[in-house]
């Protein structure tokens, strides 16, 4: 079966799905990327979804539970990169992903992690001892 | 009805076919004496040549009267290209029908000097070139109707521009009523624009829009979110005072949606947002 990879960048987890992901697909990336998140103590997620071109009302509320969990284990996500009809079908479907920042593209999208973790613990700048482990 | 009579009727054409040609064309210019202009020389000739040539060919073939079916797809072609042309060009439905229709007169004159059953002769060949012309003035409808299609889609794509006010920052100018289909090329365009240009902000500006009802504002919030999802943020901007005591009178919710009233203002929140200030030139004290 098809695993999205995780990588581990400073407090962040960056995901990025290149494959079209079926319901399985899915559920696994929940259950890696929240195991994930607290082993690493991640303070934000940045999932890339620029390389889906369909998505299903499943893998909608799928992303918008991500999110909802990893708001529980104290980290943010930003989606980024969402192709205009993905966003149309998204908007049809119902689904406006409350509690998901979006970005245009992953630079963007670090940014905005960065602004929000500043924010959340302005005191807690990454250092260079963060970035080694 | 006798495949026979038929066969010789069509024998009977064949013979006298150039005669009938003359007589045909000579006919129609009588009838489009005032629109030789949209017709070029040689064109009205060979198009009813044709089209003889095709009704000879079926009727000497046997088959039935009945010009719906599978052996009359030749000449019904020939009418529907002849139509779609006419249509184009702009002839009148009457001076496009006229086309099979004229040539009555001179195929009852040699059907009259032929001899025979000339009732039953005349009956089966009124049949057949009415449902003819029937058939051309139906294509003839088609292709206005896919000329008026045509000019639809294209005025609502010219209608939805997209405009870049700055770098980052995109304008779209809404002009006219929007319906569910205009919506999705609007919906469409700007998040494309969005995607090509990296814009965090979009202005929808709908002072052009004239009445916005609960279906118009549901299209706008749908675009909005749409936007959204993408990362890019969205100020509806243009909204003139009667369409907000609509807006809030329908009690439709915007509170989530940045609202301006003039694109003005819509910009200078875009441009604060990008942490870009606009300021008057200090003008150097003239020394005197």
């Amino acid at each position: 079966m098809e695993r999205i990879p995780i990588l581990k960048m400073g407090r962040f987890l960056l995901v990025s799905i290149q494959v079209d992901m079926d319901d399985r697909t899915a559920l696994t990336l929940q259950d890696d990327l929240t195991s994930q998140i607290v082993k690493h103590h991640a303070a934000g997620v940045l999932i890339d979804i620029s390389a889906l071109d369909v998505v299903d009302s499943f893998i909608g509320r799928m992303l918008a539970n991500t999110a909802a969990m990893a708001r529980i284990l104290d980290a943010h996500t930003v989606v980024v990169g969402m192709q205009p009809s993905v966003a149309i079908t998204l908007v049809e479907l119902g689904l406006s992903l409350k509690g998901v920042r979006s970005a245009l593209n992953i630079e963007r999208g670090m940014e905005l992690l960065q602004s929000i973790a500043r924010e959340a613990m302005p005191e807690l700048e990454p250092t260079d001892a963060d970035l080694e482990d | 009805m006798t495949d026979t009579r038929w066969t010789e009727l069509g024998a009977l054409l064949r013979a006298n076919a150039n005669e009938l040609v003359g007589q045909w064309v000579r006919r129609q210019q009588e009838d489009l004496s005032l629109r030789n202009n949209l017709l070029k020389a040689g064109e009205l000739d060979q198009q009813s040549r044709e089209f003889l040539e095709a009704l000879v060919r079926t009727m000497q073939s046997g088959g039935s009267t009945d010009t719906n079916s599978e052996s009359w797809s030749a000449v019904r072609d020939l009418l529907a290209t002849v139509s779609r042309s006419r249509a184009r060009q702009g002839f009148t439905p009457v001076e496009t029908a006229t086309f099979v229709f004229s040539l009555k007169q001179p195929l009852f004159e040699l059907l009259q000097r032929s001899g025979g059953d000339i009732v039953q002769n005349m009956w089966q060949v009124t049949q057949v070139l009415d449902s003819l012309g029937l058939y051309t003035t139906e294509t003839f409808q088609r292709s206005r109707e896919e000329i008026i299609a045509r000019q639809q889609q294209e005025l609502m794509e010219l209608s939805t521009p997209v405009v870049e006010l700055w770098h980052g920052v995109l304008a779209l100018p809404l002009i006219g009523t929007l319906d569910s289909a205009r919506t999705q090329v609007v919906m469409e365009s700007l998040l494309q624009a969005i995607v090509d240009t990296g814009s965090s902000i979009a202005i929808i500006d709908i002072t052009g829009v004239p009445v916005v009802d609960t279906l118009v504002a549901q299209h706008l919030l749908k675009t909005v979110a749409a936007a959204r999802l993408m990362g890019a943020d969205c100020i509806i901007s243009g909204i003139r005072p009667q369409i907000a005591q609509t807006i809030v009178h329908l009690g439709v919710e915007i509170n989530d949606v940045v609202t301006k009233a003039t694109l003005a203002d819509a910009f200078a929140i875009a441009l604060t947002r990008l942490g870009l200030t606009v300021g008057r030139r200090r003008v150097p004290a003239k020394e005197s």
